[in-house]
């Protein structure tokens, strides 16, 4: 099918960083994971191209969703859960805004979760920056939805006993088209998912494992940590093999309907072996084992998973309007005022 | 066409209803008869009354689906009381409405459907047409299904399907009672299924018969002639208070040069906007029907925010659901409009039926300090005319507005006189300008305290809104004490002062005496011609109906001020009227209601006129 492909206008000047800076003082905590976001957003902006009348960002409620008062865009603090409804709102209205949202565990997976299924399923053009830090923080130490099994919190003083989301697998259940993963210590990583959600057609999850250094710190140590990451963390990149580990000795390999990890060299084991990823793939079955795997047995996998081409709903939105406007011959309202059954009295 | 040879009865308005099982027809059978009527020139209003299950158990009382027909020479202001014709296609729906039928009224009924089984289905112990338990009416008995299905014996038509036609015999039947020609509905039925002519056909040879069997049965003794109505001259349609509204708001947009965005839920009695909206994509309307109420209403205000004419639409449990984001909507001060097509709560309570519960709701049913503009629609016509106001009124003052409708206005019909777009009032909303070096987001108007639009894409605008508490002018996030009381008394003012723009409340009657009736939304019609019939005994009685409730007009004080006693008629417990105790305290207000999802009886209100009259 033909469809609009709703592009943002473009600026003349080269935008830089202080094009996005806002007058607000940051009120996040020293050491929050937060202020690296925001740090690689006011690196992202300015290098997309787009009129920085052009941005608009949208938050709900949470540490996170402060988020569009320190960036010089157009933005809507919203309520608790609801940015992605009304980010709906103006990327259908207005197609032609670059439209992002700032949103966290809580925000978006427990209040927001059924907007967060169902914004991905209609593959709305939206940036969303998902600030994972597995608590709720500004209500000061609450489980969320991410919380890993058995952790200690205010809410759960004798362990929790919720099985928690896994972000990677939700999405590519709700049909998600865009899902990356980034630790919120590697600013390059993190600018890199945030380009490339950016010029994804459909909504484009980002999860950033983010630290709240408060009431989670060091949650996701095992794996991002100095001492583990080259263990436990696995960067992966479109077109290349699947490899991790300390000199890239290990890769991953696809073994029947499962994946298994894999030393080059032993066994037999050639880099040939190894799993290359395709994040174009429209089938999300590879993305959503890669999304799944973790520690003990596996690294965790970050980088851009998936980034399938489908359709988005405010293009199609466009072409249903611009088709009924070829083919109507209500034009303006006079014409649908006269139209149908009606009689005249004179 | 036979000519007629009976005496010709001349009636100022009747009541037709066809009531039968929910799969017998009777909504497409009633909107025919209305468009019989409509086209001999008189005016009109209906309503379907249907149960909210789709297809209950066959034959039993929850499963009657039902269609009323108010119609006459002279201005019809409701969808009538008592009926003057019944036609009922089984016992059960003849059971469940007897009850609305007059003495002497016309019952007309189809014998076959009256077999043992399905009477004892409906509850009956014997059989009403022969046990002369309906004396009291005249019963027209005709075995409408077997002569249905002999008249289409040489058409050669499946069994299932020529019973299925027994609806149009039984019009057919109406059609001559009420000396109606068959070729409007002929040339409806050629329209309707063009694709499909043997099922034109089937239905044309249908009504034909069933207009020559009446035309042969001596229970028949006269015609029934009602004649055209005297009526401003223009286009007309008939048309549902819910069509109306969509209308209305389009009507709005395309005014405003703003595009239409309605972001919305299904739910019963209010769908049918958001069906309409989403047929219009070539006026440039974009309709979202979003996963549940909340994103709903959020991105309405998301699209608001990005500069559209931005809707949503709901009934009263989905408003509870929107409660928190009108907060937003207030607090970020962006245009919105919210139309509740009230029915019976709490909770689901009676879906299908009407109430004018929510008005509490929608004055007052949010956190905080957090006025919106309410105003009521008083007819399915006029839900047009309230749409368009509503959404002038969110647009030119900055705010969230509430537009009051009920399951009667919405899902019942009026005669609609088309306007022209040229005449429509001029709407003008504040939209800030590009590059203005001045522009704050909560800089205001200092005559009507409206901040200005400021549309992201706009050059020189950026600015951020929310529902944390902003310094006025700046827009700064702010927690101090003396600027938060600053604030709510500029969104309350604000919304004050659209006073200033609304026409002022009229009296109908005497503008001052003992006693005022009072009365707002949906009511309109039945407290009207109560107090009418009232006046015309010769009693001093006034009446003022309302459709501004917030802000009121600025003359309501005055008004209330100048009668001994004020009865304010509700379909609730007595919203309105404390709504009007706490805002004029006076000691006159009395008050008469009803909640039983059902409008009020014309004989209930003037006995309640009567006895305030007549007292002390």
């Amino acid at each position: 099918m033909e469809y609009i492909n709703t592009t943002v206008e473009r600026t003349t000047v080269q935008l830089q960083k202080e094009d996005f800076e806002s007058d607000q003082m940051v009120k996040w905590c020293p050491g929050c994971g937060a202020h690296a976001i925001l740090a690689a957003v006011e690196r992202v902006f300015p290098k997309l191209g787009y009129k920085k009348e052009n941005f608009c960002l949208v938050s709900g409620i949470g540490c996170s969703s402060r988020f569009p008062y320190y960036v010089n865009t157009y933005g809507i603090h919203g309520i608790h859960g609801r940015a992605l409804a009304i980010a709906t709102g103006v990327k259908v209205a207005n197609p032609h805004l670059s439209v992002w949202v700032a949103t966290g565990d809580g925000d978006s997976l427990a209040i927001g979760g059924n907007h967060f299924i169902h914004t991905i399923r209609r593959n709305v053009d939206i940036n969303v920056l998902l600030f994972n830090n597995e608590i709720y923080g500004l209500t000061k130490g609450q489980y969320s939805p991410t919380t890993p099994m058995n952790t200690v919190t205010k809410t759960s003083p004798h362990g929790t006993i919720e099985h928690p989301f896994n972000i990677g697998e939700l999405v590519m259940g709700a049909q998600g088209t865009f899902y990356a993963r980034m630790p919120d210590n590697d600013l390059t990583l993190m600018t890199e998912a945030m380009f490339e959600s950016a010029k994804h057609d459909g909504t484009s999850i980002t999860e950033i494992l983010q630290n709240c250094i408060i009431y989670a710190d060091k949650a996701h140590f095992n794996v991002t940590g100095k001492e583990t990451r080259e263990e436990n963390m696995c960067v992966i990149r479109d077109g290349q093999p699947i490899l991790f580990g300390h000199n890239k000795e290990k890769g991953l390999r696809l073994k029947g309907t499962e994946i298994d990890v894999v030393e080059l060299g032993k066994n037999g084991i050639t880099i040939d072996d190894v799993l290359v990823h395709d994040r174009y793939n429209p089938d999300p079955w590879i993305h959503m084992m890669l999304a799944k795997l973790g520690p003990p047995h596996y690294p965790k996998v970050f980088g851009i998973i998936r980034s399938a081409m489908f359709p988005t709903y405010d293009d199609l939105v466009e072409e249903k309007i611009r088709l009924a406007q070829k083919d109507s011959p209500i034009k303006k309202m006079d014409h649908l005022l006269k139209s149908g059954e009606t009689w005249e009295i004179k | 066409m036979t000519t007629i040879n009976r005496p010709v009865v001349e009636r100022e308005s009747v009541v037709v209803k066809f009531v039968g099982d929910s799969g017998d027809g009777m909504q497409f059978t009633g909107g025919l008869f209305s468009e019989s009527a409509a086209v001999a020139g008189n005016d009109l209003a209906t309503f379907p009354d249907f149960p909210s299950e789709i297809r209950a158990p066959q034959n039993t009382i929850p499963g009657v689906s039902g269609f009323q027909v108010h119609m006459g020479s002279a201005k019809i202001y409701t969808t009538g009381d008592l009926c003057d014709v019944i036609v009922a296609m089984n016992p059960a729906s003849l059971r469940s409405n007897l009850k609305w039928a007059k003495v002497g009224s016309t019952l007309l009924v189809d014998t076959d459907a009256f077999d043992e089984k399905s009477i004892e289905k409906a509850g009956y112990s014997s059989n009403p047409l022969e046990d002369n338990s309906l004396a009291k009416y005249n019963l027209i008995k005709a075995p409408i299904t077997t002569l249905t299905r002999e008249c289409l014996k040489d058409l050669g038509v499946d069994q299932k399907i020529a019973t299925r036609s027994k609806n149009m015999f039984a019009l057919g039947m109406l059609y001559f009672i009420f000396n109606r020609p068959l070729k409007p509905s002929f040339k409806f039925f050629d329209t309707k299924f063009k694709k499909d002519p043997t099922i034109a056909k089937i239905n044309k040879v249908v009504l034909e018969a069933g207009y020559n069997y009446a035309d042969t049965i001596e229970a028949i003794e006269s015609v029934i002639q009602v004649s055209p109505a005297k009526m401003t001259p223009g286009l007309y349609r008939n048309i549902t208070g819910n069509v109306a509204t969509a209308w209305g708001l389009l009507a709005a947009a395309e005014k405003a040069k703003r595009p239409l965005f309605l972001g919305s839920y299904p739910i019963t009695p209010a769908t049918e906007i958001l069906m309409e909206l989403a047929k219009h994509k070539s006026l440039g309307a974009k309709v979202f029907q979003a996963e549940d109420e909340i994103a709903g209403i959020c991105s309405a205000i998301g699209a608001s925010y990005a500069g559209s004419m931005a809707c949503t639409t709901t009934s009263g449990p989905g408003l509870s659901l929107k409660s928190e984001a009108i907060g937003l909507a207030v607090m970020t001060e962006l245009p919105l409009v919210i139309v509740d097509v009230q029915r019976g709560g709490p909770s689901t309570g009676l879906p299908t039926k009407s109430e004018q519960s929510d008005l509490m709701q929608a004055l007052f049913g949010r956190n905080g300090e957090c006025p919106v503009i309410v105003i009521a629609a008083s007819s399915s016509d006029n839900c047009f005319h309230y749409a368009y106001m509503a959404a002038k009124l969110a647009m030119e003052h900055m705010t969230p507005c509430i537009l009051l409708t009920d399951g009667y206005l919405g899902f019942g019909s009026a005669l609609f006189r088309d306007p022209k777009m040229a005449n429509m009032p001029p709407i003008n909303p504040p939209i800030a300008k590009a590059n203005d070096p001045d522009y704050r987001p909560y800089k205001r108007d200092p005559k009507t305290l409206v901040r200005q639009w400021a549309i992201p894409g706009t050059e020189g605008l950026r600015h951020r809104i929310g529902g944390l508490e902003k310094e006025n002018i700046t827009g700064a996030v702010s927690t101090d004490p003396l600027n938060h009381q600053t604030m709510v008394n500029l969104r309350a003012e604000k919304v004050a002062r659209v006073a200033n723009f609304i026409p002022d409340q009229e009296v109908d009657g005497p503008q001052k005496g003992d006693l005022l009736v009072v009365s707002w939304g949906g009511t309109f019609g039945g407290v009207h011609s109560a107090v009418k019939q009232t006046q015309m005994e010769g009693k001093k009685i006034s009446h003022a109906h309302f459709h501004y409730i917030n802000p009121l007009p600025k003359n309501t004080e005055q008004i209330l001020k100048s009668f001994k006693k004020i009865l304010v008629c509700e379909l609730n417990a007595g919203q309105f009227v404390n709504y009007l105790r706490m805002t004029y305290p006076m000691p006159s207000f009395y008050q008469f209601n009803k909640v039983q999802g059902l409008p009020f009886m014309i004989h209930e209100l003037t006995e309640k006129f009567n006895e305030l009259l007549e007292s002390k």
